[in-house]
């Protein structure tokens, strides 16, 4: 009993240290003179009741922690139905699923089909990054530089040579997968923390070069009124440019600025479902198999007769090739892209995705890509505390469930 | 002397300025791999924690009026070195000491969490924009040189910056050398079983290098703010990414390491920001870290890591 109270009066008094300076006072520049200011008094109330929680929470903590023993874990298992059923249904259900997606927007307003089709992006980013991150196990902090690259493609080659969405798009990929192969190639030998650190560097560098290029890149301002995709030649705007024709005017309906919106949120859709069926056949695939056998034992692999590197290296180039079909969908959907949208953070957020929906699970990165996007939209009043949260949601979850929401399930045949 | 060669002095003096702080922020680094083998990812947070806390003991001493500057900066100082202390040892409680043992990249995903909460953090708690602080040591010690063309100076607060990280610098070392409690801090880095089963207590001595490096930090976060006179809460990421390129460069695990990459990264910094576009500084620290890391993992000073099974 004395051993917790011990505790309970230090972890509070703790608490009490670290908020007191930081929470408790706040600098504010009045003019040029600095001068400090105390909070008012409902944060310092806040700051005694996060005290007491701490207090009371470690000295009753063993008793807390039997209390949560005793609560049934919620099996998600004993939800599924049967694995024959299953079976059975799972062609019905995709092509239910895929018809919903595409009737769906037709039936609700512009910026639901708009925060759609951004939830779309970050699906995609999610997976490529999930094929580096879950599959390969390589941990790859500078994703966002080959989304960049795949962004600036499209924007580059649709300003200075007026190249169309659809012939962009296989380049944008093919040049995002030649940085990650450039990159990767000497990469790839280091140790895991120190290839994070090195993509992250990279991601950096990138961003760097784009804000300092101003020649080419437009530098901070970015480069905007970039060409959206077209059907068929077909533009969707109110009016056609030189020789070419409008969606509307070709069917004979009348203008609406939500065709563009549901149309590119349709493209969205198809790649998505592109980069979903292609990294699901890849998983089943030697290939495949071989990113996770890499990554559970790299010394078991090597000695039998698998080559790291041209495993890793094509994990690492499919990963940015992904990321370059997200990268050059983005700016055609934005308009504008300038190196502000290409920082670290937003590393951290598809990391965050990776991490929350389960390392290697393709649905579960799909659905925390849908949580983390939606999420931040619903509670726009919260929208300060969106990273904060983002932060403190990656340390809970690698103490309490580092396998992720869905955790990873492998494609296996079993023998009856 | 040319102008040229002064210009070159000059950068060099201030590469070495930036660069002893580097060496503060990187022995954190460098002291928490060697004992447990991650990346502090949050650690360049903790130095901006520093600067926040110093800044502010700073103002209010100030505010009271009448107390000698060396007070109001050591006072400043021991503040800082404690919060930051604090925070560097719960940090390691809180989000680390849980995941000791499991896989490496989910202690480092755990890093990455706590740094990018504790940048929010402060952030709300002190506001996202620049706090400016006029400077309070001006002047120079030393000025040569013609000053038609050019004149080498090194000002006080440069003085302060070397002074300060020289004693730290020796402290430490005396400290890890000599003291008991430095002993064992070399026997958790050569093997942590090992010392655990010889009796000691290796967590209290993982929570002491925490709480060491976080003290550093602090250091460096009051040098540096003092001497950029502007801090906001997204300093320690760059920061942070510097130290940590400092510490790889001299060898991570190696303290004298640590203080030579720091150095060397000081000068290489102010020599490309000297004669390219000074944008380009922060490519040259991450070109300088990947190059290494590529040609000589070990760094200057460390020693080849063996892989295990």
């Amino acid at each position: 009993m004395r051993g917790t109270l011990y505790n309970a009066v230090f972890s509070a008094g703790i608490t009490l240290i670290l908020a007191c300076l930081m929470l408790g006072v706040r600098l504010s520049a009045e003019g040029t003179r600095l001068t400090v200011v105390g909070a008012g008094a409902d944060r310092w109330e806040w700051i005694l009741a996060g005290v007491a929680v701490v207090f009371f929470g470690q000295l009753f903590s063993p008793r807390l922690d039997a209390l949560f023993g005793r609560i049934p874990k919620p099996s998600l298992g004993a939800l599924k139905p049967q694995d024959s059923t299953l079976k059975r249904l799972k062609p019905w259900l995709l092509a239910a699923l895929i018809v919903g997606l595409v009737i769906w927007p037709f039936m609700v307003s512009r910026g639901a089909v708009d925060l759609a089709t951004l939830t779309l992006i970050y699906i995609m980013l999610g997976l490529g990054l999930n094929i580096v991150v879950g599959l390969a196990g390589l941990l790859d902090l500078g994703y966002v530089a080959f989304y960049a690259v795949g962004a600036y493609t499209y924007a580059l080659l649709s300003e200075y040579f007026g190249f169309s969405f659809w012939a962009c798009l296989p380049i944008a990929a093919l040049l995002a997968a030649s940085f990650g192969f450039v990159l990767g190639f000497p990469v790839l030998r280091l140790r895991g923390d120190y290839l994070a650190i090195v993509t992250l560097g990279f991601g950096e560098m990138i961003r760097i070069l784009l804000n300092n290029w101003t020649g080419i890149t437009g530098g901070p301002n970015g480069i905007s009124g970039i060409e959206k995709p077209t059907l068929f030649g077909l533009e969707f705007s109110r009016r056609a440019g030189e020789d070419a024709q409008t969606f509307h005017e070709f069917f004979g309906i009348d203008y609406n600025s939500g065709h563009k919106v549901i149309f590119l949120y349709l493209i969205a859709v198809l790649l998505v479902c592109v980069v979903i069926y292609l990294i699901n056949r890849l998983m089943r695939m030697p290939i495949g198999r071989a990113w996770e056998a890499l990554r559970e034992d790299e010394i078991a692999c090597r000695s039998l007769g698998l080559n790291r590197t041209v495993i890793k290296l094509s994990a690492f180039t499919l990963g940015a090739s992904t990321a370059g079909f997200a990268g050059c969908f983005f700016a055609a959907r934005q308009g504008f892209i300038s190196p502000e949208s290409f920082i670290f953070i937003e590393s951290a957020i598809i990391l965050a995705i990776v991490v929350l929906g389960g390392m290697g699970s393709q649905v579960g990165v799909i659905l925390a890509a849908i949580v983390m996007t939606i999420l931040p939209e619903l509670a726009r009043e919260f929208s300060d505390y969106r990273m904060l949260m983002f932060g403190l949601l990656m340390v809970v979850m690698m103490r309490w469930r580092p396998e992720g929401l869905v955790p990873m399930k492998r494609p296996h045949l079993e023998l009856k | 002397m040319t102008e040229a060669s002064l210009y070159l002095l000059q950068q060099i003096i201030n590469g070495l300025t930036i660069g002893s702080t580097y060496a503060l922020i990187a022995i954190g680094y460098t002291m928490v791999y060697g004992i447990i083998g991650m990346i502090n990812f949050a650690h360049g947070e903790i130095y901006m924690i520093g600067s926040y806390v110093s800044f502010i003991v700073i103002t209010g001493l100030l505010a009271m009026g009448n107390i000698a500057l060396p007070v109001t900066l050591f006072a400043a100082l021991l503040v800082a070195m404690l919060i930051a202390g604090t925070y560097g040892w719960s940090i390691e409680r809180v989000a680390y000491r849980p995941l000791r043992g499991s896989n490496r990249l989910i202690a480092l995903i755990s890093a990455i969490g706590m740094s990018i909460f504790l940048q929010n953090f402060v952030a709300l708690s002190q506001g996202s924009r620049d706090v400016a602080l006029a400077p309070l040591i001006s002047g120079s010690v030393l000025e040569f040189g013609s000053l038609e063309t050019f004149a080498v100076t090194i000002s006080w607060m440069q003085l302060l910056i070397w002074s300060v990280t020289l004693v730290t610098m020796t402290a430490l070392t005396l400290f890890i050398s000599r003291s008991r409690m430095g002993r064992a801090c070399r026997a958790c880095a050569e093997d942590l079983g090992m010392t655990n089963l010889l009796g000691i207590d290796t967590n209290r001595i993982i929570s002491l290098t925490f709480i060491i490096g976080a003290a550093l930090a602090a250091i460096a976060g009051l040098l540096l703010g003092l001497y950029y006179g502007v801090i906001n809460p997204y300093i320690g990421f760059i920061a942070g990414l510097k130290a940590f390129t400092a510490a790889v460069l001299g060898g991570i695990g190696s303290i004298p390491g640590a203080m030579l990459g720091g150095l060397i990264l000081g000068v290489a910094e102010a020599l490309t920001a000297a004669y390219f576009p000074s944008e380009y500084k922060d490519v040259v620290a991450f070109g300088l870290l990947v190059t290494i890391l590529l040609f000589r993992p070990t760094g200057i000073l460390g020693k080849p890591e063996v892989e295990k099974v």
